[in-house]
């Protein structure tokens, strides 16, 4: 079988992984340089999922934990596509998300800051994309919520997002951030990412066309993944 | 004007945050919420080869361990077949060779079982020496860490191995070394990551 590599990260666009704007980065960033490796089957191989490790309700965050109600909040829904940098659909692949909820509150045991907890909101879902590469979750608008970094700093609005593509190298955890919102160039955790481009390319856009009158607002999020060569030359992964 | 090249630019990394279990370990954020949580089982039932147990810590740059991290394992089976279309050949029923790894609020200690690797086919016909693949994410890592782990009682694959050679440094590579515990009969493979300082665990740039 033909194996071909994906094409190198470039750096530029991600955040270095020291970022003292980004306190917590300081112990947590190494500081020796990176291996550069080239990919073996280790690499353009990654996990398979199927519709048999989801449910069909897992995408819908307005409903997956409701337990007497609607969760309160802004009724959203996000979607788009999963590309590689071809340009080309990532079908079946799995896109997870997390969130707080309206009131800027998470579900987790570690978080303590005063807004309340939604007893409807879990704040996570799940889906597989489809043979075009689309996906869409149905959730609440996040709220902002305050960090100790600075004394005074405040996350933008945003939703956690994981993706996984084909292969272990394109594996990706990013935030998505909705158009508008003054925070974003607050924000030490955006504002590290060296490229302004790169910046606007995590905001999803307000998309009127696909709201759902008199129901829930749209934003649109396209999830761009390593794209891969489509021609082995010379240099083959498999000896022969 | 040249033409343009239309290739769309990778989006960028953000960290995974404190709360990356909300998303992808619920139950360990404090609730239960899917079917099934991702992750749980690496090897399956019916994989064959050893069993083993690999333990460790995410040591930061101040000699703490982390203990908000999340790793994802990536592996081969026994006969060093992934269980992908390109993996290599086949695998067993139920084995996925991929696992989501949480460590512990207090202690941040992680654990997981699987079975242990076969050597895997590398470039240019070098064959690789039996390894896991990890990725790290956790508050203040900006963008996922790579890096693999060898088995210590593989020296001969090991010596031969064309990742660690690419280490130029002969004492950096014993950082991608586990340790070799039993108990129980049943070998525990000690690893830990260390973010930063003189023996900083090497990180590939895959
Ligand atoms: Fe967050």
């Amino acid at each position: 079988m033909t194996q071909a590599e994906f094409y190198q990260r470039d750096r530029r666009l991600q955040p270095p992984a020291l970022t003292p704007d980004y306190k917590t980065s300081v112990a947590r960033s190494p500081r020796y340089s990176m291996i550069s490796l080239q990919n073996s089957k280790s690499e353009i191989t990654g996990p398979v999922f199927g519709h048999n490790d989801i449910d069909p309700i897992d995408n819908d965050l307005i409903r997956n934990y409701a337990k007497n109600g609607d969760p309160v909040g802004e009724r959203i829904i996000v979607h788009g596509r999963v590309l590689d940098e071809n340009a080309r659909p990532v079908p079946n692949t799995l896109v997870e998300v997390w969130q707080a909820n309206a009131g800027g509150r998470y579900r987790h045991k570690k978080d303590s800051y005063l807004a309340p907890i939604d007893p409807n909101f879990g704040g996570c879902g799940r889906t597989l994309t489809d043979e075009n590469g689309y996906y869409f979750f149905r959730t609440v608008k996040p709220g902002a919520y305050p960090w100790r970094n600075w004394v005074n700093n405040w996350r933008p609005a945003h939703i956690h997002v994981s993706v996984f593509g084909t292969g272990f190298a394109q594996r990706l955890i990013t935030q998505l951030y909705f158009e508008g919102d003054p925070l974003i160039r607050q924000c030490p955790i955006v504002q590290i990412i060296p490229d302004p481009d790169a910046i606007e390319q995590l905001i999803a856009k307000l998309d009127m066309n696909a709201t759902i009158p008199l129901d829930a607002i749209a934003y649109k999020f396209d999830i761009v993944l390593r794209g891969r060569r489509s021609t082995l030359f010379e240099n083959r992964l498999e000896g022969n | 004007m040249p033409q343009e090249l239309n290739y769309l630019r990778e989006t960028a990394s953000q960290t995974a945050g404190p709360y990356v279990h909300i998303g992808l370990a619920p139950g360990a954020a404090g609730f239960d919420i899917y079917r099934e949580e991702l992750g749980w089982d690496i090897a399956g039932p019916n994989a064959g080869g050893q069993r083993i147990r690999v333990e460790g810590l995410v040591i930061d740059g101040m000699g703490s361990p982390v203990k908000d991290v999340l790793l994802e394992v990536w592996q081969a089976n026994s006969e060093g077949n992934y269980a992908h279309p390109e993996g290599g050949g086949e695998v067993e029923e139920g084995f996925r060779g991929w696992g989501r790894v949480i460590t512990d609020f207090e202690t941040g200690e992680w654990g997981f079982d699987t079975v242990k690797p076969g050597p895997v086919m590398g470039r240019n016909g070098r064959m690789m020496a039996p390894h896991l693949n990890l990725w790290i994410v956790a508050r203040g890592i900006n963008i996922g860490l790579n890096t693999r782990m060898y088995f210590p009682d593989e020296e001969d694959a090991n010596a031969k191995d064309p990742v660690i050679n690419l280490v130029e440094w002969e004492k950096r590579r014993a950082t991608l070394i586990a340790r070799r515990d039993d108990r129980d009969g049943k070998p525990v493979y000690r690893f830990d990551i260390r973010l930063q300082g003189d023996d900083e665990t090497v990180f590939f740039d895959i």
